[in-house]
């Protein structure tokens, strides 16, 4: 299955895109899909804390992704 | 009234967007870009939105709004790009019966805002720039 991963501020900066296309395995979760996509947490470049949101909501590392989710990780956010 | 956007933001327009006639008290909220931070110097702030959860989330902090204070007349419109030093980022208005409940709803606004809402800046300074981390 297909989901859409969406990106922004340091983790847009740090891939060089705003968006990726990944085909994932069904089950997989979005903790998963951090794993895969940032194997190594050590470098720095990804904060340590992350928030995760599918379909635009906030949900948990555990939470399952469907066919055609839109995935966003999200760096501690700093509006205002 | 609940916008993200990148363009000035007409403050008399959201005030007036929350005014009504059993309104006695209208709080507004100001967010301007200053000059200094932790690190030193500022010269700009950039700002980057989720936009279309952001507005989901400053929804949702106007039904907590409503649920705590029973307060249905909120406005948040938060500006996105880059803003120079001055420049107004974003604004809340708030109107109730009673001057107390709208400064308090005002507050847990934009304290809401700077928690859960996906908006970013990225401070720049005369040399470098860098991402704010909370």
């Amino acid at each position: 299955m297909h989901v859409r991963v969406v990106l922004f501020a340091m983790l847009r900066e740090q891939k060089g895109v705003s968006e990726l296309e990944l085909d994932v395995a069904p089950g997989t979760t979005v903790g998963g899909l951090e794993a895969r996509l940032y194997p190594s947490r050590q470098s720095g470049s990804v904060p340590g804390k992350l928030l995760y949101a599918v379909n635009q909501a906030y949900v948990t590392r555990d939470h399952e992704l469907q066919d055609g989710d839109e995935v966003a990780f999200i760096p501690p956010v700093s509006g205002g | 009234m609940v916008e993200i956007t990148e363009e000035p933001i007409d403050i008399g327009a959201v005030i007036a967007s929350v005014r009504y006639s059993g309104g006695g008290a209208v709080v507004t909220f100001l967010g301007t870009v200053r000059d200094n931070d932790e690190a030193g110097e500022v010269i700009a702030l950039e700002y980057e939105a989720y936009a279309e959860m952001a507005v989901a989330q400053m929804r949702g902090i106007r039904a907590e709004i409503e649920t705590r204070w029973g307060i249905d007349h909120v406005a948040i419109v938060h500006r996105v790009g880059r803003r120079e030093v001055g420049e107004v980022s974003v604004v809340i208005a708030v109107a109730s019966p009673h001057r107390l409940q709208a400064f308090d709803a005002c507050r847990f606004a934009i304290d809401r805002i700077k928690e859960i809402v996906p908006i970013w800046k990225k401070e720049l300074y005369p040399h470098g720039s860098q991402w704010k981390q909370a």
